[in-house]
């Protein structure tokens, strides 16, 4: 029976990829190991091996072939005897469409990766901000705007600052000659040198503590970590040395340092990749903690905590990476740290989040006023200093909240901001505060658990219509 | 075991070492001018250090409080071989380094007491001060936090293309952390001007080295599998400790990344007040008094040689004493902070 070549996950994020060329073409005999084609996806180009042995009976995608899905079959296989009248597959969708799905996961011999599961949220695709109703103040009317990734804007926020201060510089693992494990500092080496973006041996602790030195001695150091998760094998540092020694000092020794990168679940990799921090951080005097979740926020956010002349944490989001957003175009956009920003405005509940958890909370929104229920939203951008005025003045309008965090529930983010709002607004609420979180469980691997674990986009409208007595 | 077997240069090495702690060589021999600053640099921290540990018994210094006494060769034997800009940074035992580096008496003395003028504003305390403007990073109270750190000051004088030397001082129970040996492969990979000074004073706390650390008796080659050359040194002895810091500075200036002094050193008093070392005894700390004192050693050698009398010296110490005196004076006259510094100095204005 012909077997169905699929295109494969190379990243546990990946939802598609170009189908960059192809190294055989139809008739060609190929074995197990063959490089059959190459694929690139918004982080690396990558070889795609044949394995099983047969002939190439019929190209579905031709090279070249932008935003091929995940699963959707893209070559068939022919065993020996077999020729290609037997290809009976119906499944070549137009390329960028769905996959029909019909019987990927049996029918799918041909993977170099394992079956890609959809990703855990509800809205993987990338959203354009165009559907933001509220009135963006912060950048100037007739500003050029242009469509970027958070990744790029995030490059793109380091290689400004670095070429306005020679003090800034960018280290951690694989951030120069790889070019970043998940490719947000792409093309820096090239710009700036050795000497200003270095590769750091895997050495969190270490490395870690010698960026807080180089701060110490006025440099001001990026310290990229792989993910937050791996930054708890230096968190003394962050804490100890890098937080606390202001206070200590009696102002004496500033520290103008960020530590950055992805925090919080990605896709399918288990409890020790997933965890989110944003509570942990934001407990602790002495730091800036910021998580943004558009791109033009991403790239305003990351150049005002460079220039900051305290020690920043910069929670960044995996999924989010390749997601596209407005950006204006301007010469030098910041956004101001401890702002944060109403993206839609509403008059019936108040729903607060922040990094990946807007995307919930946006879909929810829309949702609700589907309903007849007029959610406001309000995007968190900075954890700590926390803009409680914005979220209080809502409150008072609306007389209902609802927290969306990933995090865990128990003293998290939510627990906060449900803290502050009942005592200084209690009088205005209608109903109780209400927590839209994680679940308080380690994240599971399999995909049915892991999207339990997760807060969803009905967990949002069931809690903002629960406080709204909507039933 | 090949282990137990070393080679015959490993040994010839170790006779060298020891050799040299027995006979110091004649390059290493003082001027009398030398000699006398010397002496009167230790004594102020021997002198500053017994009236700390008097006002900790009077309760007018609290929490934790690590004297230095005993090793006051190994700080000022370094001051010497250092010049302007080369950076200072170590643990919670720092009233010494502090005032090597030149920081006033009185305001160390006033962060002991924790009062308003100490060097951080009474928010620090015993292990946390630190002086910019006389290149004192602290100060640390995590057991090897520094090291990295130190690490890290050498690395920003790479970037800036200076020739200063960062000096980073750590216990020998700090030799036992991970955080030391991250430091030591990016140092040497990246050919960092750090000095990495183990003051070795044989018990972390109250933990011998000896039931610590495995080859205990050479720490010095702790950064040998990194290519980081290692001394042993006689730390009670500040004309050993000034040739090696010449040698190891020079070594850092000249671009050829880290170097390890092992300071073979001795604490006379607990690891902190509250200690009353019954790991060791009373013999022990009496011997090591008697004929290894850093500042005895130098007295000697200035009374013995004629470069100064009983009198001279009596008059040094008398001039000490009064400097320190003044310090404890202030530190308890000074005020405490001001309520409001409960909220300033946590961010830095932007």
């Amino acid at each position: 029976m012909p077997i169905e070549i699929l295109m494969p996950a190379l990243s546990p994020t990946m939802e598609e990829g170009t189908l960059a060329k192809w190294l055989v073409k139809e008739g060609d005999e190929v074995t197990s190991g063959d490089v059959i084609a190459e694929i690139e996806t918004d982080k690396a180009t990558m070889e795609v091996e044949a394995v099983e042995e047969g002939r190439i009976g019929k190209i579905l995608i031709g090279e070249g072939t932008e935003g091929v899905k995940v699963n959707v079959p893209i070559a068939v296989l022919l065993e020996d005897g077999e020729d290609a009248a037997a290809i009976t597959t119906s499944a070549a969708p137009a390329p960028g469409q769905e996959s029909s799905g019909g019987g990927a996961p049996e029918a799918a011999p041909v993977e170099p990766a394992p079956a890609a599961a959809p990703a855990p949220t509800a809205t993987p695709a990338p959203q354009p901000v165009a559907s933001v109703p509220a009135a963006d103040t912060e950048i100037p009317a007739g500003t050029e705007i242009v469509s970027m990734t958070v990744r790029e804007a995030l490059r793109d926020a380091m290689a400004e600052e670095m070429r306005s201060d020679d003090a800034v510089f960018v280290m951690g693992e694989e951030v120069a000659e790889y070019q970043g494990a998940y490719k947000v500092t792409q093309g820096l080496l090239d710009e700036f040198g050795g000497r200003r973006v270095i590769d750091t041996p895997i050495t969190e602790h270490g490395f870690t503590g010698v960026g807080v030195g180089a701060a110490f001695g006025k440099l001001k150091p990026i310290v990229e970590f792989m993910t937050f998760n791996f930054a708890m094998q230096a968190i003394d540092h962050i804490i100890n040395s890098a937080a606390k020694t202001l206070y200590m000092s009696g102002g004496q020794m500033g520290c103008s340092i960020v530590f950055r990168g992805p925090n919080g679940a990605a896709s399918r990799v288990g409890a020790q990749h997933s965890q989110d921090y944003s509570a942990w951080y934001s407990a602790v005097p002495g730091l800036k903690v910021i998580a943004p979740h558009t791109a033009a926020d991403a790239k305003g956010l990351l150049k005002s905590a460079i220039r900051d002349p305290n020690p920043v944490i910069f929670l960044e989001n995996e999924i989010l990476y390749g997601q596209t957003f407005d950006v204006p175009v301007l010469d030098d956009w910041t956004v101001p740290i401890g702002k944060a920003k109403i993206v839609r405005e509403g008059s019936d509940v108040t729903l607060v989040s922040f990094s990946h958890g807007m995307s919930y909370a946006l879909d929810a929104a829309d949702q609700l006023a589907q309903e007849g229920i007029s959610a406001e939203v309000i995007d968190l951008r900075t954890l700590r200093p926390m803009d409680t005025d914005t979220i209080l003045a809502s409150v008072r309008k609306t007389n209902r909240i609802v927290t969306v965090e990933e995090g865990w529930p128990t003293c998290g983010i939510g627990s906060e901001i449900a803290a502050v709002v009942v005592a200084q607004a209690f009088d205005h609420l209608d109903a109780p505060p209400t927590r839209v979180s994680g679940k308080d469980v380690p994240m599971p691997y399999a995909a049915n658990l892991e999207k339990l674990a997760l807060p969803s986009v009905q967990d949002v409208v069931d809690a903002a219509k629960s406080v709204c007595y909507a039933g | 075991m090949a282990a137990d077997k070393k080679p015959a240069a490993t040994k010839a090495a170790e006779r060298s070492r020891k050799s040299k702690r027995a006979a110091p060589e004649k390059s290493i021999e003082f001027t009398p001018e030398q000699e006398l600053a010397a002496y009167k640099e230790m004594l102020l921290i021997r002198r500053f250090e017994e009236k700390a540990g008097q006002m900790y018994g009077m309760g007018m210094i609290g929490g934790f409080c690590h004297l230095y006494i005993g090793q006051e060769a190994v700080v000022i034997g370094l001051q010497m071989a250092i010049g302007e800009g080369d950076q200072l940074i170590t643990s919670y035992r720092d009233h010494g380094h502090m005032l090597a580096a030149g920081m006033e008496p009185r305001g160390v003395m006033a962060e002991l007491t924790g009062r308003r003028n100490g060097y951080s504003r009474g928010k620090g305390g015993s292990m946390h001060m630190f002086s910019r403007e006389k290149n004192f990073y602290g100060g640390h109270g995590i057991v090897a936090a520094q090291v990295p750190l130190g690490t890290g000051l050498a690395f920003s004088n790479k970037y800036n293309g200076t020739d200063r030397v960062s000096l980073t001082f750590f216990g020998e129970g700090a030799t036992n952390q991970g955080q030391v040996y991250e430091s030591f492969n990016i140092a040497s990979l990246w050919k960092l001007p750090v000095v990495y000074v183990i003051e070795n004073n044989r018990y972390a706390m109250g933990t011998a080295v000896t039931r610590a650390a495995a080859k205990s008796e050479e720490l010095y080659n702790r950064g040998s599998v990194y290519g980081i050359p290692g001394e042993q040194v006689d730390g009670m002895d500040v004309r050993a400790v000034k040739a090696a810091g010449d040698k190891a500075v020079a070594h850092c200036r000249a671009g050829n990344g880290p170097m390890i002094l092992e300071m073979m050193t001795y604490r006379y008093r607990g690891h902190s007040m509250s200690d009353p070392a019954k790991y060791r005894t009373k013999e022990e700390v009496q011997k090591m008094r008697q004929e290894h004192d850093p500042i005895e050693q130098v007295r000697a050698r200035l009374i013995g040689s004629n470069a100064a009398s009983e009198d001279e010296l009596k008059g040094i110490d008398k001039d000490i004493r009064a400097v320190v005196a003044e310090a404890a004076e202030y530190a308890q006259n000074d005020p405490e902070p001001d309520a409001s510094e409960l909220w300033t100095d946590i961010l830095v204005d932007a």
